[in-house]
């Protein structure tokens, strides 16, 4: 256990100092987290497979900047967090609708008077939510992550995530409104 | 916004996305990928940087005189 703690230790050691053999094992190791953190963000697999490689090139050269006391996941998770923010600000409300409205629709549950009609604006209106925003909202309300992991992820305090979760809700209700749905 | 309010919308936000659930795995192995962006990574330089290279280079090749002045600017 100890020397499986110390050799994890030495490997993040050697990634600092620009190993690509410690790059490749902790690529290995934490892909799959990066991956479904970014899949999470931007609900488009192979867009999140691009910023997957995207975030460990981002990672790989900000490798001297990396102090093992913050550890790595929570790091990458960061890097990740923003490398997904970057691509949703460059795609068009328009785009982002579409793929949301692409994923299968969950099931209406134990409401019927939420029909797929609703369920569908309701992803319409989100697509058109502030990029900073919607990253806030589709973690801590849609995947129901803690605050404090989406707060760490996004480089911001918990009470600022639960600022951002309260404008998007807010907004998301308005432009339900205007549509003529009222929550 | 009420308290109320603020539930139903998040109830209907979560019924219209639907949560990733599940192990979340990328469809093929990523590390050729990050090996190719890494040296295409390193091995990019803007074809300006170049053309400003070549510049200089000429300026001292055909007036040597310019080197010091460069080298004082520099």
């Amino acid at each position: 256990m100890g020397t499986a703690a110390s050799s994890a230790t030495d490997r993040l050691d050697e990634f600092r100092q620009g190993s690509i053999d410690a790059f490749e094992t902790l690529f290995r190791h934490h892909q799959r987290t990066v991956y479904g953190w970014i899949l999470r963000i931007v609900r488009n697999p192979s867009a999140a497979e691009e910023l997957t490689v995207e975030t460990f090139w981002r990672i790989y050269r900000a490798h001297a900047r990396f102090r093992p006391e913050m550890g790595f996941e929570g790091w990458a998770r960061r890097i990740a967090t923003h490398a997904a923010l970057d691509w949703l600000r460059t795609k068009r409300p328009v785009e982002t609708s579409e793929e949301l409205c692409a994923e299968p629709m969950a099931p209406s549950g134990d409401d019927p008077a939420v029909t797929a009609e609703i369920r569908q604006k309701t992803a319409l209106a989100f697509g058109r939510l502030p990029p900073k925003l919607r990253v806030a909202a589709t973690l801590a309300v849609v995947e129901e992550l803690p605050q404090k992991q989406v707060a760490e992820a996004l480089g911001i305090s918990v009470a600022a995530v639960k600022l951002r979760v309260f404008r998007a809700l807010r907004l998301l209700r308005k432009d339900l409104e205007r549509q003529g749905i009222r929550p | 916004m009420k308290a109320h309010d603020e539930e139903r919308v998040k109830e209907l936000l979560r019924l219209a996305l639907k949560p990733m659930e599940g192990e979340l795995e990328p469809s093929r192995d990523l590390w050729p990928a990050v090996l190719k962006r890494l040296s295409a990574g390193t091995a990019q330089v803007p074809w300006f940087d170049w053309a400003l290279l070549a510049g200089l280079l000429g300026l001292g090749a055909f007036f040597p005189a310019s080197i010091p002045v460069f080298l004082y600017y520099l």
